[in-house]
């Protein structure tokens, strides 16, 4: 690999580093081919037609169609290789995993990172994960658009608030790699950063029980639910008809307007903060709005909550 | 259509008349991405929250609106009339124009006045005074920010208008000759 | 050979220069030249103020931890290096100074269609900057030239309103150039000077102004919603009260990315008067070059989301807009691949103004080979805000732009002042830009692929290396830059009187005596004939009257 020989290469950490530099440095190679054939005919040309060399030159002829056409053409195919290329890799990167196997929280806020793992164990700028493990990012930002960077795994998704972004990556290396936030989000934002420790299953086992940590997210998640007066109207045995969230996430939903959607973590963070946007098809508009009341963080507990009662479901 | 002093960069006054109006087209389409870029986030939110949009709207007063435009469309008619009098050289009717249209203005400023005190005796003002009716969240002020601010340019505009056109139509008595440049404002 | 040679035997007509000297006959000038000359004054003031802002970054970044300024400060100097640089230097850079300066002329007129609008569009550019610099002189705002949202609205600490309004009033001198511009291409062309028989340059502008007509207002607007938002706490982009941060970017980048393709078409249009007159050879491929120019200015509308592939676009919008960018890449390249083959068959000498040329052609098409990197969609989400990125549009803009003005001032200089600059100084100072640039940004690459974000002021201490080199590499630039700034000066009350026509070149600009009559012709030319009609055989050109220009001797007066 590349960083063995060359002194300025970055650390290689995951599959998708490795997926993302054979691009990259097959691209590099195709710009350095492209630039030794443009700058060698300058020089050559500079060389051979300076004024006072004795090359032969005649009247220029205005026709030039057949080059132009050539080289675009050549260019446009040759760009468009590319492009697929990028693209088909780009949708394999980004595309949220249908199977994974451990889901993290992300909350980005003014200048920190704060990591909740599904046990509940909480963890500031550093993310400790398994290797080979896919693992699911839900990321969230309390404040302004922060941007998840792992160089390492040359990986980033933007942080944006407002909204829940879902990422994911692999992990194929152990060690330590630095976690970097490349969004500006203020006067700290160059020390937004971390370490992610990718360990071994054990030593992540190891690792897990050693933050002493006594509830999971859906159980924090729940006491959220009953504290925020959720479980008044979607209880089983409340009065009130509001639909029942026991696998709700990851279903298909009938809203009152004709759309249908999946409930994803977005719709279940639009369900709370506006909720007079997706009306349930059947039930009355009487769901208040949470928006101001809770901070992400919380939001990302009660979302781990809901989908605890889909366990097996995905979106 | 002007025949204002020949400029020296223009071989004839056709080809400096033809060439302002080409400026003018083109200062349009500069228009129309300003103020398209506005009514497209509009749009969005339109999209985003049809439900909001749609209570917002109702608040608003339909009547005077549809009023207020019928006086924007004669005003600029009656400017219309004004220029092409101009350029007839009928005086009196130019005056007259131009006085309809600045009535016109004026009651269109009148009546925008009343409908922003009725916004806020509705408590409908974003952020400086809102009240959100029963159902509506966060979008419906939304909605009335992006009314004020399109609609906040005509009391900033008309006057700017108006005075133009009276300083033509006072020009015009002072000078008894064609003016050299008509405007019309919104 | 006479000196005037459109016109009357005999008496050289006055200058525009020489025919008022007093401070109004400046200030209320209508005279293009003179307006060009203001701007010229003007952004040359901006240009140093953002430089100065680059070399107090750079001295930061010698060290990594970064002690020199607090981040506060940091994080001011690099909005100030962005706003000042791209609104109030490079965008009006060639086609407010070159462009007014030489767009009536190449045409073939005695000035724009609208001169008073001119003048005014001077008068907002200097208010704007003016007032942007005071801001930033107390205080400055924080929020980077791209003023994201929520940031901008809801976080930062600072003049952000004041900063969105200079761009605003800003954006409006440009609406009013690029409508000269566009009005007068239109309507003044001299008799017989049909679209392709004019120079490229031309067309540049041409393309540059459609571009700043459509895409500025979108950004005054864009701006005016965030200083509302600041200002009255509405909720147009706020996600707390139901706004959405990703309509800002996309309004931004609407503009933002059309921006830069008005920053480099004057560039090419440079670029390319310059190799054809160096070269003594006609530009290959003028109606491919004229089509490219065209095309760059109408699919760079279609590309913006290439700023936000990792903020969460659908997956279906990444796709097009990467394809779109690989596409307008392809008029681009077959820029380069022109200009290379005008090198074929040519007498090529390499006065300053060919060396700015051959340095853009081999910076623009680095930077914009890295674009392609940034356009490939995986690439682009490891190298997304890094330095990979600041590297990438440096090439372009300073490497690019920056290159071409020189390479454009020099050239036109004697006809701008009729004086002749100090050719040996002029070619240290364009070697240098080249080396010192390269120092300056190629180090940015790596330190962009080693995954250092952009906007940090501290960063890991095994960067270091790179960014000291690349600061080494910003000195040189600077001795680069301030080396014209005192041979041009110098020149203009030292230098040797330049002819009509020193460099022997087509273009009606140089058919009329240097500097140019306050009308510009004393007769109206008629054109009859295709430009660059360069022979490389001898190095000469005749012009369809018959008028004979010999290849000038090489770094010599003639005519």
């Amino acid at each position: 690999m590349p960083h063995v020989w060359l002194p300025f290469w970055p650390k290689n950490a995951a599959h998708s580093a490795s997926l993302i530099d054979r691009i990259d440095i097959g691209e590099f190679c195709l710009v350095l081919l492209i630039l030794c054939f443009v700058f060698g005919m300058m020089l050559v040309f500079c060389m051979k037609y300076r004024r006072g060399s004795r090359a032969p030159r005649h009247l220029p002829n205005p026709k030039s169609w057949h080059w132009e056409i050539g080289w675009t053409g050549a260019t446009l195919v040759a760009f468009l290789v590319l492009f697929v290329i990028g693209a088909k890799a780009y949708l394999y990167l980004y595309k949220p995993p249908a199977n994974y196997q451990l889901e993290l929280y992300v909350v980005g806020k003014q200048w920190m990172w704060k990591i909740q793992h599904p046990g509940g164990q909480r963890e500031i700028d550093a993310v400790h994960i398994p290797v080979n493990r896919v693992i699911k990012v839900i990321l969230a930002s309390q404040d302004v658009i922060h941007s998840f960077y792992i160089p390492a795994f040359r990986l980033k998704h933007d942080v944006v608030p407002g909204q829940f972004e879902t990422f994911w990556f692999e992990a194929d290396r152990t060690g330590s790699y630095s976690l970097e936030c490349s969004e500006f989000c203020g006067v700290e934002h160059a020390h937004m950063i971390g370490t992610v420790t990718v360990m071994s299953d054990s030593g992540y086992a190891r690792w897990l029980e050693d933050q002493g940590a006594t509830e999971s997210l859906a159980q924090q998640g729940f006491a959220l639910f009953r504290s925020y007066g959720c479980s008044g109207c979607h209880d089983p045995a409340s009065t009130v008809h509001a639909p029942s969230l026991d696998g709700l996430f990851g279903s298909v939903v009938h809203l009152s307007d004709g759309r249908s959607m999946i409930a994803d973590e977005r719709y279940i963070r639009d369900c709370i903060l506006l909720p007079a946007t997706q009306r349930v098809a059947g039930y009355p508009p009487v769901m208040p709005s949470f928006q101001g009341q809770l901070s992400e963080e919380d939001l990302v507990r009660i979302l781990a909550y809901v989908k605890s009662l889909s366990a097996g479901h995905s979106p | 259509m002007f025949s204002g002093r020949l400029q020296e960069q223009y071989t004839d006054s056709s080809q400096q008349s033809e060439t302002a109006q080409l400026g003018m087209w083109v200062f349009i389409a500069t228009e129309v991405m300003f103020f398209g870029a506005l009514i497209f986030s509009y749009m969005i939110y339109r999209v985003a929250y049809p439900e909001q949009f749609r209570l917002a709207g109702h608040d608003s007063f339909i009547l005077l609106g549809s009023i207020n435009q019928a006086l924007l469309i004669t005003s600029s008619l009656s400017m219309v009339l004004a220029v092409r009098a101009a350029k007839a050289d009928q005086q009196r009717a130019l005056v007259l124009l131009l006085a309809v249209t600045a009535a016109l203005g004026l009651a269109f400023l009148g009546v925008k006045g009343y409908e922003y005190a009725q916004d806020v005796a509705t408590h409908s003002v974003p952020v400086v005074d809102y009240i959100f009716k029963p159902g509506e969240h966060r979008p419906t002020e939304s909605f009335w920010s992006f009314s004020s601010t399109g609609t906040g340019r005509h009391p900033t505009h008309r006057p700017a208008g108006i005075a133009l056109g009276l300083t033509s139509w006072c020009g015009r008595r002072r000078a008894r000759s064609l003016p050299t440049m008509t405007r019309r404002s919104r | 050979m006479s000196a005037v040679d459109i016109g009357m035997a005999g008496a050289v007509p006055r200058s525009y220069l020489g025919e008022e000297h007093t401070l109004s006959s400046w200030l209320f000038t209508r005279d293009h030249k003179r307006i060009a000359i203001l701007f010229f004054i003007s952004i040359t003031f901006f240009f140093f103020i953002g430089g100065f802002a680059a070399a107090l970054i750079r001295l930061q970044l010698l060290n990594p931890a970064g002690t020199l300024f607090q981040p506060e400060v940091y994080n001011r100097l690099f909005t100030m290096h962005g706003i000042v640089m791209v609104w109030f230097f490079l965008i009006p850079s060639i086609p407010a100074t070159l462009g007014n300066f030489l767009l009536p002329l190449q045409i073939g007129a005695r000035d724009l269609a609208f001169p008073r609008l001119n003048l005014f569009s001077w008068y907002l550019f200097t208010f704007s900057g003016l007032w942007a610099i005071y801001f930033i002189f107390i205080g400055g705002n924080d929020t980077g030239w791209t003023f994201y949202e929520p940031y901008s609205s809801n976080f930062a600490n600072g003049h952000v309103i004041a900063a969105a309004v200079a761009v605003f009033i800003n954006g409006f001198s440009t609406i009013a150039t690029a409508l000269n511009f566009v009005v007068s291409t239109h309507r003044l062309r001299a008799p017989g000077m049909t679209w392709f028989r004019l120079p490229l340059f031309v067309w540049a502008i041409y393309a540059t102004s459609i571009v700043m007509l459509l895409a500025t207002p979108v950004l005054a607007m864009t701006l005016a919603l965030v200083a509302i938002e600041r200002f009255w706490g509405v909720g147009i982009f706020n996600p707390v009260l139901g706004g959405d941060p990703i309509l800002f970017q996309h309004m931004f980048w609407f503009y933002s990315h059309p921006a830069v393709y008005i920053m480099i078409l004057p560039a090419m249009g440079v670029v390319s008067e310059l190799i054809s007159c160096f070269a003594r050879c006609p530009i290959f491929g003028y109606k491919g070059m004229c089509y490219a120019l065209i095309s760059i200015a109408i699919i760079g509308f279609f590309v913006w989301g290439h700023h936000m592939f990792t903020a969460g676009i659908s997956l279906t919008s990444a796709v097009f807009f990467s394809l779109m960018s690989f596409i307008v890449a392809v008029p681009s390249a077959i820029k380069v691949f022109n200009w290379t083959a005008t090198l074929h068959n040519s007498r090529i000498t390499f006065d300053a103004p060919m060396l700015y040329a051959l340095g853009f052609v081999g910076l623009f098409t680095i930077g914009g080979l890295t674009g392609l990197i940034l356009a490939t969609l995986s690439a682009d989400i490891h190298l997304q805000d890094t330095y990979f990125v600041i590297a990438h549009f440096h090439f372009i803009m300073v490497g690019g732009t920056v290159s071409a003005y020189f390479g454009g001032l020099h050239y036109w200089w004697p006809k701008i002042t009729g004086k002749r600059y100090p050719e040996m100084w002029a070619r240290y100072a364009a070697i240098l830009t080249f080396v010192g640039f390269n120092f300056t940004f190629l180090p940015q690459f790596i330190l962009g692929y080693l995954g250092m974000p952009r906007r940090y002021y501290t960063y890991a201490p095994d960067l270091q290396t790179w960014n000291v080199l690349s600061s080494a590499g910003a000195s040189i630039l600077a001795v680069a830059y301030v080396l014209p700034l005192i041979y041009l000066t110098w020149s203009i009350f030292h230098g040797e009187r330049a002819g009509s026509n020193p460099w022997g070149a087509t273009g009606l600009e140089w058919r009329t005596s240097s500097p140019p009559p306050k009308q510009n012709f004393p007769r109206t030319p008629v054109v009859t004939e295709m430009p660059y009609r360069y022979d490389p055989r001898n190095g000469s050109y005749t012009t369809q009257d018959g008028v004979h220009f010999p290849e000038p001797a090489f770094g010599e007066a003639s005519v």
